[in-house]
């Protein structure tokens, strides 16, 4: 089972009301490279890989919805006291009209979630590919959400989250080699 | 309801934020380096002061986690803010 | 050490509509060199690590926005 915790990975902070930021953070909740779909796309490849790659599947996938609440969390400071104007000004008109201030599973285009962004082939090197991949395409998606905003608040929250997509892909390339390993042979460092 | 968060409230969760962030990454790494003896010393250590400073966070603010991880308060305190986005 | 980033000048065409950005570039961080990470790396104490985003140094890429302002005149 889970167990929550009532407390956020790290500080964010947002400095700026700036719901446009907003619009476009949403990205990274509800969109094919967001937190959500990764932590689904870990959490749901365990079933079949061997077990020296249950473990990191397991963590990283935990760790994808602590950062699934930073953005939700970058979202709610940004939005919370915006009048309907406001949305409407920061391009969140269509948005305001179905959910208010609600937070969507949807990408910044307003496509919504769906179970086609995450890849299971069941091949075990073929979905370590498929986590590096899905690691770089976040790292991009947060420099060109970094590239938009002014915030640096919201900058440090975005450098943060880059910056743990590295280290995921980091160790998803050590499982890859941890499985190219021949088997009961030791590893020498 | 709302009580006014202190200063205290910050730094205390901040230092935790700190010492789970170790764990975090430490835990990652162990999970491909199963075998390296001083990176699980310094994890076991670093999750001996997680503990002490959850304790302390809890007994002043609440508790941090459910279902039995955290003690409860009188009343019933887990839904006092603030929670992680209002924080 | 390798660099985080990489440059390149694309082709500019002359009926390309926008004034050009003679030099582009992209990322390129630790994560494609390091191998199996060793035992033992320097790490960073753990206020540090949390700003960063990583425990290791060696992970460590900060990345900021590499578009420069329009100049007014060419």
């Amino acid at each position: 089972m889970w167990i929550y915790e009532k407390k956020l990975q790290y500080p964010v902070k947002v400095s700026k009301c700036d719901p446009m930021m907003a619009k476009f953070l949403i990205e990274q909740y509800g969109g094919a490279d967001g937190e959500l779909a990764a932590a689904l796309r870990y959490l749901n490849q365990r079933y079949t890989i061997p077990d020296k790659i249950i473990g990191l599947l397991t963590d990283i996938g935990t760790e994808e919805f602590a950062h699934l609440e930073m953005i939700a969390t970058m979202v709610y400071k940004l939005t919370k006291d915006a009048t309907a104007e406001e949305m409407k000004e920061a391009g969140l008109g269509a948005h305001y009209a179905d959910h208010d201030k609600a937070l969507f599973y949807h990408n910044a285009a307003g496509a919504p979630f769906t179970a086609t962004y995450i890849q299971a082939k069941g091949d075990p090197i073929t979905d370590l590919y498929e986590d590096i991949a899905a690691e770089e395409k976040a790292r991009a998606t947060y420099q060109w959400l970094i590239n938009m905003s002014d915030d640096p608040d919201i900058i440090d929250s975005l450098s943060f989250l880059r910056e743990r997509e590295i280290v995921h892909s980091q160790r998803f390339r050590e499982a890859v080699e941890i499985l190219k390993e021949d088997q009961g042979r030791k590893k020498v460092f | 309801m709302s009580k006014t968060l202190s200063e205290e409230f910050y730094r205390l969760m901040e230092q935790l934020q700190e010492v789970d962030f170790v764990l975090v990454e430490l835990t990652l790494y162990l999970d491909t380096h199963p075998e390296d003896y001083d990176a699980i010393k310094q994890f076991n250590e670093f999750a001996q002061k997680s503990m002490v400073l959850k304790q302390q966070i809890e007994t002043k603010y609440g508790p941090l986690q459910q279902y039995g991880n955290s003690y409860s308060g009188y009343p019933w305190n887990w839904d006092q803010p603030p929670w992680p986005w209002q924080m | 050490m390798p660099t985080n980033r990489k440059y390149y000048r694309p082709y500019i065409g002359p009926c390309d509509p926008c004034p050009p950005i003679r030099v582009k570039s992209y990322e390129t961080p630790p994560q494609l060199y390091l191998g199996f990470q060793p035992y033992g790396l320097k790490q960073f104490d753990p206020s540090t690590a949390l700003r960063k985003g990583t425990l290791w140094p060696a992970l460590y890429a900060p990345y900021t926005n590499p578009y420069e302002p329009r100049e007014e005149e060419e």
